[in-house]
């Protein structure tokens, strides 16, 4: 009896089949969309790229500087501010003919706002191996503490 | 140059590498930025590679391929957290073809404050040959 089959079925199959397989791969997406990209970044569009991590006592500012030296970069602190400038430069090669030439020079120049009050006296920044490395100590009030439980 | 004030620099992202090879490493692989020039007696590469360390970085050379590979150790501590990640870091890994031959001799490799200079001296080339065309 056909025309029971008809009444009987579920109103979805009066649509394409690809309609349902559209609804899955939307709902795989939401599922799984998120994990395929972990390292959601970021960024200020500012040279150099930052990375900024924390312990309890210090925050770290990290960037890549490869071929820049101590002495051509200027780093200073205002409240809670970190500013790095500098530049970049590469030597001019005596009768060169360049294959290839991917690397920039130029200056740069770039504010950081540092989440919580620091101490502005004790900042630490080190360059190796074409890393720079500054340490920012907290300040006492944006140092967590630990609270006890009395019972 | 006419102008003397040096261009700003503009921020590139970090070149990844889909699959160098087949990897037995987990972690992400990024392409260094090279400079490659030569002048009469040698062909010279400059690459940027911040965070490598001399002793982790493996430079081959055969049958005309020339290859950059580099592990990096991690540089933060295992205790931080991180607030903002605008760039990551990973194993460093390229691969050249020269044309010319090379005297694997005299290669010379300096890594100085994250950049890599590879001078690569060239063969001494044999005297010019002089072909006569015959006739008849």
């Amino acid at each position: 009896m056909i025309y029971r089959r008809i009444f009987n079925a579920p109103p979805w199959r009066f649509r394409s089949p690809l309609d349902e397989l559209h609804r899955m791969r939307k709902q795989l997406e939401q599922m799984f969309g998120d994990s395929e990209t972990p390292h959601q970044r970021v960024s200020a569009g500012v040279f150099p790229l930052i990375n900024l991590t924390e312990d309890k006592e210090n925050y770290f500012v990290r960037a890549e500087l490869p071929g820049v030296k101590g002495d051509a970069l200027d780093i200073q602190v205002t409240a809670n501010n970190l500013a790095i400038s500098g530049e970049r430069k590469i030597a001019e090669e005596e009768g060169a003919r360049y294959h290839r030439k991917e690397r920039e020079e130029g200056s740069f120049s770039r504010m950081i706002g540092l989440p919580g009050d620091i101490n502005p006296d004790k900042v630490d920044a080190k360059l190796q191996n074409g890393i720079l490395t500054v340490v920012v100590s907290k300040a006492e009030a944006a140092k967590p503490k630990q609270i006890t439980v009395k019972s | 140059m006419a102008d003397t004030q040096s261009k700003e620099l503009k921020v590139r992202e970090k070149q990844e590498v889909a699959s160098p090879a087949e990897q037995t490493k987990s972690g992400l692989v990024f392409t260094p930025a090279v400079d490659i020039f030569e002048t009469e007696k040698e062909i010279t590469l400059l690459a940027d590679m911040p965070g490598v360390k001399a002793d982790d970085l493996t430079i081959d050379l055969r049958d005309n391929t020339l290859t950059l590979a580099a592990d990096i150790a991690p540089v933060d501590d295992a205790n931080e957290d991180n607030i903002l990640v605008e760039y990551e870091t990973g194993r460093y890994y390229r691969q050249f073809t020269l044309g010319e031959l090379i005297n694997q001799e005299n290669i010379n490799a300096k890594l100085n404050d994250g950049v890599l200079r590879l001078s690569l001296p060239k063969v001494e080339k044999a005297t010019p040959k002089k072909i006569t065309v015959k006739t008849g």
